[in-house]
């Protein structure tokens, strides 16, 4: 199959720079997968995972908390506002983030509060969904 | 021998600053190594987001974003970055320079400048020498933070918006080595499509457009703000290791001039004991020719 390079950073460093054969990242329209020779294509990502099938086969998934993706037929840009690597998220801090937003948004304080705990919850579930995603995968596999 | 405990306490006094001088020297070469890892850390997705925007700037677009249309230029704004704190050579005297150049330059079209500052040291130099400050943003520290700096890059935008500014640039110095750092002038907005260097990008331009999701006019919205917000840190960024590099040289410059100086002092000195001691000796054989 033919590849794209693919270029992944978030705010604070590179995260992934190389070839890749097909990428899948959420975007605030829904998710999308991105194969060799995709039209020109800019779109807002939501949190979620973006999971990246390289070359050799191997697949990478990153969590991004929001960001832009671009994408050119021979390269796409991932501009993450912060990313990590799916290996390093933590099962458990992400379900307690879940259930601190969600505590958080049932005693609505102030609608600043609420916004804020509706953006933590939407995070705490991506990253879950991220989570979920590795582990099926490493149950196929 | 009044005269030789004179340059005796000036040596002692030169010796401390000396030593005060090489410590300064070795804390600001840590700090910028840290500073320095700090920019390169940050680079990819500057680097990146200037891609993607040069890319945007090469669209036939739907929808053409305020911040792509050049318009007829009746006032500038510049962000100006420079350090908090002196003692660095001539590091933020260069960037004012360059700044004053561009000022006069608009200033015989007659053209208005308004200026954000970033840094303590710019905004003690507006205040000083007069300039239209608009926005001003002190003690970002060594490590400045993207937030810090949000509120100023967005009362320059908010003008641009307005129509108020119809040019804005960032003024910083450029890391060019530990020894040498440059001013440039960056050229924020409009965006302008950069000479075509890109290998890839063979497609003519004004011929293509993207998809664009959610649309046109949100995602450039949010991309084109996040756009020079991420120059504008990359600039302070790169300010901080610039500010560190030049501290460095300037210290070490400090250091060895101390040494020369206590080096001409020590030999004065010796030469005004022996003047005494020679004097004694003639005065004891005097005394003794005339017995």
């Amino acid at each position: 199959m033919a590849s794209f390079q693919c270029d992944i950073v978030s705010a604070e460093k590179a995260i992934f720079s190389g070839n890749a054969e097909q990428l899948v990242a959420a975007g605030v329209s829904g998710d999308l997968g991105i194969l060799h020779g995709h039209a020109p294509l800019l779109t807002e990502l939501k949190p979620g995972p973006i999971r990246v099938t390289r070359e050799d086969g191997e697949e990478e998934v990153y969590f991004v908390t929001g960001g832009f993706l671009e994408v050119q037929p021979e390269v796409v840009s991932v501009l993450a506002d912060t990313a990590t690597r799916a290996h390093d998220l933590n099962e458990a801090a992400a379900e307690e983030a879940r259930q601190e937003a969600l505590r958080a948004m049932g005693d609505k304080q102030s609608d600043l509060d609420y916004t804020r705990a509706a953006a933590e919850l939407a995070e705490a579930v991506a990253q879950l969904r991220t989570i979920q995603q590795l582990r099926e995968k490493g149950g196929r596999g | 021998m009044a005269a030789a405990k004179e340059i005796r306490s000036q040596i002692g006094s030169i010796k401390n600053t000396q030593k005060i001088t090489s410590a300064m020297e070795m804390v600001a070469a840590s700090k910028m190594r840290k500073a320095q890892e700090r920019m390169t850390a940050s680079q990819p997705y500057a680097q990146l987001i200037r891609r993607v925007v040069s890319h945007i700037a090469k669209t036939n677009p739907e929808y053409r974003h305020e911040y792509m249309i050049e318009r007829e230029v009746k006032r500038v704004g510049y962000i100006v970055v420079s350090s908090d704190r002196g003692l660095a050579g001539g590091l933020n005297v260069s960037v004012f320079k360059a700044v004053t150049r561009e000022a006069k330059y608009w200033h015989e079209k007659g053209i208005e400048v308004d200026y954000a500052a970033l840094g303590s040291k710019a905004n003690v130099f507006f205040r000083n020498h007069g300039g239209n400050l608009v926005a001003g943003k002190s003690g970002l520290g060594e490590a400045p933070a993207v937030d810090d700096l949000i509120g100023s890059v967005s009362v320059m935008l908010k003008a641009f918006d307005e129509g108020q500014l119809d040019r804005l640039y960032v003024v910083h110095n450029e890391f060019v080595n530990t020894m040498t750092q440059k001013p440039v002038v960056r050229q924020l907005l409009p965006l302008q499509a950069p000479a075509d260097d890109d290998e890839e990008e063979t497609r003519a331009s004004g011929s293509w457009d993207y998809l664009y999701e959610p649309d046109a006019k949100t995602l450039l919205d949010h991309l084109l703000v996040r756009y020079v917000e991420s120059q504008v840190y990359q600039a302070v960024v790169e300010n901080v290791a610039c500010e560190q590099a030049a501290r460095m040289i300037a210290m070490k410059n400090a250091t060895d001039n101390a040494g020369n100086l206590i080096d001409d002092l020590e030999l004065v000195y010796n030469k005004a004991r022996q003047a005494a001691i020679t004097q004694e000796i003639s005065e004891i054989v005097g005394g003794a020719a005339a017995v």
